[in-house]
C-alpha cells in the first residue's frame, strides 16, 4: 500500500503542513482542561477573581486559535489528498492505455472501471483522513497522557491498567470482525449474483414458470447473508458498550482514588477535574482508533486492487530500433503459426497455420464458432503475439515493426462495434481526427452509412450517447466499417462485422470495398458463404487448423468441410458446382 | 467526562455524503443525496414492516431508554461526588457513590449492548423480508417492466436502496429516541441545578445551528459541482475502458489521455473546494465546543465566587453542555441519513406497488389433454397506440404442425410468440389454444404447456445437470441424459472433465454460445411441452453444426405444434406453413413451394439468400 505514497511526494509541503496545523488544534484542545484547573484551584479556591477572568479569556483565545489549526489542516489535507488522487487516477489510466489485449482479458472491464473510480476515491479519502484524523487521535492520546502524568503521577496507575486493556480489546475485536466482514461481503456478492442471474434470465424463468423455485433459491442466499451480517454486526456492536464501560470505570476509579488523595492533600479539586478530562479525552480518542483501523483495511484492499493493475506487464511492447522500419504494399504471410490464450501456450487456438495473401487480394475466412478465425486476424496488428511461428507484413515480422506504424497500416473492424460519445463525424474520424470532410463522406458512403446518417436530424453532427446507444446494431457496425475505411490502411480486416446488417446492404458494402479499397489487402471473416464467395482466396478454419485454402470453385472440389458449409446454407448453390 | 467521544462525529463531516459505501457494487458515479417525496406514508409503511416484530421492538425501546437515562444521570452524580464528598473530604460516602456509578455504568453498557443485539436482529430480519418481497415481486412483474429498466437499476434497489433503509432505520429507531431523552432530561436537570448557568450553556447552540446550516448550504453547492465532474469523468472512464480494444487498434491512447487529464483536472479543482468547505464542519464545531467549555468554566467560576453555585455543578454542566450540543449538531447528518433511507424505501415500495401480471385468475388447462391447436384471429398489438407493432394477424396451426415465421427485423415475429405466451397482452383480437381464448387460461398453466428456446441461450450458475433439469424439476438423471442425447448435447457434455456435473459460471461463460444453445434445447426437450417455440434458437450455432443437429430439432418438434423463427431459410423449408411477416402484418402464408410459386416477397428473400450461390 505504501508504494502508492510516491503520488503524495509532489505535495509534500501541504502534506507536511496539514499535520502541523493539526498539532496547533490538538494543543489548544489540550490546554482547555489545564486552564480549567487554574480557574478552579487558583481562582475559586484561592479566591482570586482576576485569575478567573484572565484565564477565562485565555480559554476563549485558545478556542479561537485552535480553529485556525483545524481549518489550516482541512485546507492542506484537502489539497494534498485531492491532488494525490488526481495523479494516481491519471497514472492508472495511463497504465491501462498500455495494457495489451492479454492483460485486458485477465482484468475484465468492469473491475478496471471500479479500480479507476471507486478504489482511487477510497484511497483519496484515506489520505485525507491520514492527514487529519490519524494525526489527531494519536496526538490526543499521547498529549493527554503527558498532561495527566504531569498533573499527578500516582493516579497514572489507573491508566496503566486501562490503556493496555483497551488496546487488547481493540485488537481482539479487529481480529474477530475483519474475517467476518470479508464473509459478509462474500455473502452479499452471492445475493447480488443470484439476483443478477435471475434478471438476466427472467424470460426463461417466466417461460418455464419457475418463480417458486427461483424464490426459494434467492431465499437461501438471502437467509445466509442475513445470518452472517447479523452475527458480524452483533460482534461489532460490542465495541461501543465495552470501550465506554472501560472508560467509565477508569473515571470512577480516578474519582475515588483522587478523592482519597485529595483528603491527604495529594491533589487539588481542580487538578482532579482536569485529570478526569484528560482521561476522557485519551480513552475516547482510542475509540476512534478502531474506526481508523477499519479505514486502513478498506484502503489496503483498494490499494491492492490498484497495485494489481500497475503490476500488469504488457506483453506487447514496441520493438527496439523500430523507428526506421516502415512497410508498404500489404502482403500478409503466416508461417507455421501456433497460438494459445493460456499463459503456458496450452489449449491452442491456432495450430501450425501457414498462408500468404498478396497485396490487394481479398481473403475470405470461414469456419465454425471457435475454429480460430478471430484469433488468426488478431495476430496481424499484434493484439496478441503467436506462441510459435511468425506473422509477416510485407516480409517483415510484425514484432519488428513499431506498434504505431503497424497499427496504422492494419485497419480492423471488431465483431462488436464500439462507438464513443461525440458526433457521428467524430466517430468516423476516430482513427484520423484530421481527415478532410470529403473523405469522411466517401468512407460513410462506402460503408452504406451515409443514407441513414443524412436522415438523422443533425446528420453527421448528430451526437451519439455513451457507446452509441441511440443507434441500432447494424448502424453501429456500418459506422465502425466507415471508421476503419477512412484509415486507408494497407491491410483491412473485417471480423464478422456485418452480422447485424441485412443481406442487400451487406452486398453493397462488399461491392464498395472492392471498388474503393483496391489497393488494400482485405481479410474478411464471415458466416455466410455469399459474403466470401467472390474472394480471391478462401481460408477454411477447422479447430485451429487451416483446413483448406483456395478459390470457391477449387474448394467445392477439394474440401469436404467447405461443401458441408455450402450445403448447410442451401443445397442448390453447392449442387450447381458439385 | 462525556460518555461518548466527540471525535466520533468529526469524521462523517469529512466524507462526501455521496461516497459509495463498502457494500456498493461498482456503480459508476456516486449519487448525490436524495430527497424523499412522501415521507409520512413511507415511514408508516416501514413501520408496518418493523411492527411484525413488535416484541423485539418494544424491548429495544425499553433498553434504549434505560441506556439514555444512565447517560443523563451520571454527570449529575459526578457533580454530587465533587461537592458532597471530595471537596469536604468525606471518603465513606464517596465509596458508596462510586459503587452506585459503577453499577449504573455497567447497567448502561449492558443495556446498550443488548439494545444493539436485539435491534440488529430486528433490522436485519426486516431487511431480509424486504429483499425477499422485492425479489418475489420481480418474479411476478410483466416482461414489459424489464424492457424499460436496466438490470443495474433493479439491482441497486435491492442493494443500495435497502442499505440506505438500514442506515436510516438505525438512526430513527434508536438514535432519535436517545437524543430526545438525553436532550430533554439534560435540560431539566440543568435547569434544576442552575438556571443562569443553563442559559450560558445554551448560548452556543444557535451558533452551532447557524454554522451547520451555513456550511451545509455551501457544501451542497460544491458537492454538486464535484459530483457533476465526477460523473463525466466516470462516464469517460466507463466508455474508454470499455472500448479499450478499439482505442488501441486506432492508436488513440494519447488523445484519450489528454481528454482524461482535462476532465480530471476540472474534477480536482471542484473536489479541492468541496472537500475544504465540507471539512470546515469539524474544526468549527470543535471550536464552538471549546468556547462553550470556556464560558461555562469562567462564568461558572465567577458564580462560585459569588456563592451562586458550586464547583461540582460546573463539572456537571461541562458534561451536560456536550451531551446537549451533540444531538443538535448531529441533527443535519441524521436528517440526511433518514431522508435517504426514506427515499430508498420509497424506491423499493414503488416497485412493490406495481401491478403484477397475475392480477386476474384463469382456469387451469389440465396439461395432458392439450392437443396444441393454435389460432390467431385478427390479432393486433401496440405498445403505444400510434405505433402498431402487429396489425390484424390471423392464422391457424393444426396440432403437430410446424409453423415458420420469417421476415425482416422488426416485422413482428418475436411479438407473435410473446403474445402466445402472454408476455404481452393483445391490443385487440383473440388468440386461442384448442379453441379456448388464452386470456381465460391460467397464465402459468399456459406457459407450462408452451416450451421456449430463446435466442439468448441463458444458463444459470450450477451444474450442467441442474441447468437441464430446469425444464422439469422432478426429472431423474436418466431422463436428463436422454434429453441431452436428443438435443445432440450429450457428446460434448461427456467430453467435459466432469461430465454432467461440470459447474457452469454465471451466464455460462465457460461454454461456447453454440453449446449453451444445445443445453437450452435439451431443457426444452425435458419440459416436454405441447407447443414449442424456437426463437432464433440456432442463430449462434454455425450452419454446419446446425445441419448436424437438424435431426435433434426434428425429433424435438415431432408431435408438437411448433413455431420456428429463423433468418436462415434453409432451416424452415420443410415447415407446414410459412408466415412471411412484413411491417406487422402477415403478408404471405403458405408452404415453401406455394410461396415460391406466388413469386412474392418470400420468393424475393429466398432468391437473395441463394442466388449468389447459383
Amino acid at each position: 500500500m505504501w508504494r502508492l505514497s510516491k503520488y503524495l511526494k509532489p505535495y509534500w509541503l501541504p502534506a507536511l503542513l496539514a499535520p502541523l496545523f493539526m498539532v496547533l488544534e490538538v494543543c489548544m484542545d489540550l490546554a482547555q482542561p489545564r486552564l480549567l484547573q487554574t480557574i478552579v484551584d487558583d481562582g475559586i479556591s484561592a479566591g482570586n477573581p482576576d485569575i478567573i477572568r484572565h484565564t477565562g479569556l485565555l480559554m476563549l483565545g485558545a478556542a479561537l486559535l485552535g480553529v485556525i489549526g483545524g481549518v489550516g489542516c482541512t485546507i492542506y489535507s484537502s489539497i494534498a489528498s485531492q491532488n494525490f488522487g488526481r495523479d494516481l487516477r491519471s497514472s492508472l489510466y495511463r497504465k491501462i492505455q498500455t495494457l495489451s489485449f492479454r492483460n485486458l482479458d485477465r482484468l475484465p472491464t468492469g473491475t478496471l472501471i471500479t479500480r479507476v473510480t471507486n478504489d482511487v476515491t477510497q484511497l483519496q479519502t484515506f489520505v485525507q483522513m491520514l492527514l487529519r484524523m490519524f494525526v489527531r487521535a494519536p496526538m490526543l492520546i499521547v498529549g493527554s497522557l503527558v498532561m495527566a502524568v504531569t498533573i499527578n503521577l500516582k493516579l497514572t496507575v489507573i491508566l496503566a491498567v486501562a490503556v493496555p486493556l483497551l488496546f487488547a480489546f481493540l485488537f481482539f475485536l479487529v481480529r474477530f470482525s475483519l474475517p467476518m466482514f470479508a464473509k459478509v461481503q462474500n455473502r452479499l456478492d452471492r445475493v447480488n449474483g443470484r439476483l443478477q442471474e435471475n434478471l438476466n434470465g427472467i424470460r426463461v424463468v417466466k417461460a418455464f414458470v419457475r418463480s417458486d423455485y427461483e424464490e426459494e433459491r434467492f431465499a437461501e442466499v438471502n437467509r445466509d447473508y442475513t445470518a452472517v451480517m447479523t452475527r458480524g454486526m452483533r460482534v461489532l456492536s460490542l465495541n461501543m458498550p465495552v470501550m465506554t464501560l472501560i472508560l467509565n470505570i477508569s473515571i470512577v476509579a480516578v474519582l475515588w482514588y483522587g478523592g482519597a488523595l485529595n483528603r491527604t492533600g495529594g491533589i487539588e479539586v481542580g487538578a482532579l477535574i482536569a485529570y478526569i478530562n484528560y482521561v476522557t479525552q485519551m480513552l475516547s480518542s482510542m475509540l476512534s482508533i478502531g474506526m481508523i483501523l477499519t479505514f486502513v483495511s478498506r484502503a489496503k484492499a483498494s490499494a491492492d486492487r490498484v497495485n494489481e493493475v500497475f503490476g500488469e506487464q504488457p506483453d506487447i511492447v514496441d520493438p527496439e530500433h523500430s523507428d526506421s522500419v516502415s512497410v508498404s504494399g500489404g502482403q500478409v504471410e503466416f508461417r507455421d503459426v501456433s497460438f494459445g490464450y493460456g499463459e503456458d501456450g496450452q489449449d491452442l487456438a491456432l495450430r501450425g497455420v501457414s498462408f500468404t495473401v498478396r497485396p490487394g487480394q481479398t481473403l475470405g475466412i470461414l469456419g465454425a464458432t471457435g475454429s480460430g478465425k478471430t484469433s488468426l486476424v488478431s495476430l496481424i496488428p499484434r493484439l496478441y503475439d503467436p506462441s510459435s511461428g511468425s506473422v509477416l507484413l510485407d516480409g517483415v515480422p510484425v514484432n519488428e515493426i513499431g506498434l504505431s506504424e503497424l497499427r496504422s497500416q492494419v485497419g480492423m473492424v471488431l465483431q462488436e462495434a464500439n462507438l464513443f460519445s461525440g458526433t457521428i463525424r467524430d466517430n468516423i474520424r476516430f482513427g484520423r481526427p484530421d481527415a478532410p470532410e470529403d473523405e469522411v463522406l466517401r468512407a460513410a458512403q462506402a460503408a452504406q452509412a451515409h443514407e441513414f446518417i443524412e436522415r438523422m436530424p443533425d446528420g453527421y453532427d448528430t451526437r451519439l450517447g455513451q457507446k452509441g446507444v441511440n443507434l441500432s446494431g447494424g448502424q453501429k457496425q456500418r459506422i465502425a466499417i466507415a471508421r476503419a475505411m477512412l484509415l486507408r490502411p494497407e491491410v483491412l480486416v473485417l471480423d464478422d462485422s456485418t452480422s447485424a446488417v441485412d443481406l442487400t446492404t451487406e452486398a453493397k458494402i462488399r461491392g464498395a470495398l472492392e471498388r474503393d479499397m483496391t489497393g488494400s489487402t482485405k481479410l474478411i471473416i464471415a458466416q455466410r458463404i455469399s459474403a466470401v464467395q467472390g474472394a480471391d482466396l478462401i481460408l477454411v478454419m477447422d479447430r485451429g487448423r487451416a483446413a483448406a485454402l483456395g478459390t470457391h470453385e477449387e474448394l467445392l472440389k477439394t474440401s469436404e468441410i467447405y461443401r458441408d458449409i455450402c450445403r448447410s446454407q442451401g443445397n442448390e448453390g453447392s449442387e450447381a458446382y458439385a | 467526562m462525556p460518555e461518548r467521544p466527540n471525535e466520533q462525529r468529526r469524521e462523517p463531516a469529512g466524507i462526501p455524503p455521496g461516497m459509495p459505501g463498502p457494500g456498493g457494487p461498482g456503480r459508476g458515479a456516486p449519487r448525490p443525496k436524495e430527497r424523499a417525496r412522501n415521507t409520512g406514508a413511507t415511514i408508516r409503511r416501514l413501520w408496518a414492516y418493523l411492527n411484525r416484530q413488535r416484541a423485539g421492538l418494544i424491548l429495544v425501546y425499553i433498553l434504549t431508554a434505560l441506556a439514555a437515562l444512565v447517560t443523563m444521570i451520571s454527570p449529575y452524580l459526578l457533580g454530587v461526588a465533587i461537592d458532597r464528598f471530595i471537596t469536604p473530604g468525606r471518603l465513606e460516602g464517596l465509596l458508596g457513590l462510586c459503587l452506585l456509578l459503577l453499577g449504573l455504568y455497567a447497567g448502561g453498557a449492558a443495556a446498550t449492548w443488548l439494545q444493539a443485539y436485539v435491534m440488529t436482529g430486528v433490522a436485519q430480519r426486516m431487511l431480509q423480508s424486504l429483499r425477499g418481497d422485492l425479489f418475489r415481486k420481480y418474479q411476478q412483474l410483466p416482461v414489459s417492466f424489464f424492457d424499460t429498466r436496466t438490470h443495474g437499476e433493479l439491482m441497486s434497489r435491492n442493494t443500495n436502496d435497502i442499505e440506505n433503509v438500514s442506515n436510516g432505520l438505525n438512526q430513527t429507531v434508536t438514535q432519535m429516541l436517545t437524543s430526545l431523552i438525553v436532550v430533554i432530561g439534560s435540560l431539566v436537570l440543568m435547569l434544576r441545578l442552575n438556571v443562569w448557568l443553563t442559559l450560558v450553556g445554551l448560548v452556543t447552540i444557535p451558533l452551532v445551528m447557524l454554522a451547520t446550516r451555513l456550511i451545509g448550504g455551501v457544501t451542497r453547492r460544491n458537492f454538486k459541482a464535484q459530483q457533476e465532474k465526477l460523473g463525466s469523468l466516470n462516464g469517460l472512464i466507463e466508455e474508454s475502458v470499455g472500448g479499450q480494444r478499439t482505442v488501441q487498434i486506432f492508436r488513440r491512447e494519447q488523445a484519450m489521455q489528454a481528454e482524461f487529464g482535462e476532465i480530471n483536472g476540472e474534477l480536482n479543482r471542484a473536489a479541492v473546494k468541496a472537500q475544504i468547505v465540507s471539512g470546515l464542519v469539524g474544526p468549527v464545531m470543535n471550536m464552538l465546543n471549546n468556547m462553550n467549555f470556556a464560558l461555562i468554566a469562567a462564568i461558572g467560576a465567577w458564580m462560585v465566587f459569588r456563592d451562586m453555585t458550586s464547583v461540582g455543578v460546573i463539572v456537571s454542566f461541562l458534561n451536560y453542555s456536550r451531551q446537549f450540543g451533540r444531538p443538535i449538531s448531529d441533527l443535519a447528518n441524521q436528517y440526511n441519513l433518514i431522508q435517504s433511507g426514506v427515499a430508498g424505501a420509497e424506491r423499493v415500495f414503488e416497485i412493490l406497488d406495481l401491478e403484477t401480471e397475475y392480477e386476474e385468475e384463469g382456469e387451469l388447462i389440465g396439461g395432458a389433454s392439450l392437443r396444441g391447436e393454435v389460432a390467431f384471429d385478427s390479432v393486433s398489438f401496440a405498445y403505444k397506440p400510434e405505433r402498431p407493432i402487429l396489425q390484424n394477424v390471423s392464422f391457424r396451426a393444426e396440432p403437430g404442425q410446424k409453423i415458420a415465421l420469417v421476415g425482416p427485423t422488426g416485422a413482428g415475429k418475436t411479438t407473435i410468440v410473446n403474445l402466445l405466451t402472454r408476455f404481452y397482452e393483445t391490443t385487440s383480437g383473440t388468440i386461442s389454444i384448442d379453441g379456448r381464448d388464452i386470456r381465460e387460461l391460467d397464465k402459468n398453466d399456459l406457459r407450462r404447456s408452451v416450451g421456449m428456446v430463446l435466442q439468448d441461450a441463458y444458463v444459470f450458475a450450477g451444474t450442467i445437470r441442474d441447468n437441464i433439469r430446469y425444464g422439469r424439476l422432478d426429472a431423474g438423471d436418466a431422463e436428463i441424459e436422454r434429453a441431452a442425447e436428443l438435443a445432440n448435447a450429450d457428446s460434448f457434455i461427456r467430453a467435459l472433465p466432469r461430465g454432467y456435473d461440470t459447474p457452469l459460471t454465471m451466464g455460462g461463460t465457460n461454454l461456447s454460445h453454440g453449446q449453451r444453445q444445445l443445453l437450452t434445447i435439451a431443457r426444452a426437450v425435458l419440459a416436454d411441452p405441447a407447443i414449442l417455440i424456437l426463437d432464433e434458437a440456432t442463430s449462434s450455432i454455425d450452419t454446419r453444426t446446425e445441419m448436424h443437429i437438424q435431426e435433434a430439432m426434428r425429433s424435438l418438434m415431432r408431435g408438437r405444434t411448433s413455431f420456428v423463427i429463423a433468418h436462415r431459410l434453409s432451416t424452415i423449408r420443410d415447415a407446414d406453413r410459412i408466415l412471411f411477416m412484413s411491417g406487422g402484418t402477415a403478408a404471405e402464408q403458405g408452404t415453401h413451394d406455394e410461396l415460391l410459386e406466388a413469386r412474392g416477397l418470400y420468393y424475393e428473400l429466398y432468391m437473395s439468400q441463394f442466388k449468389r450461390l447459383g
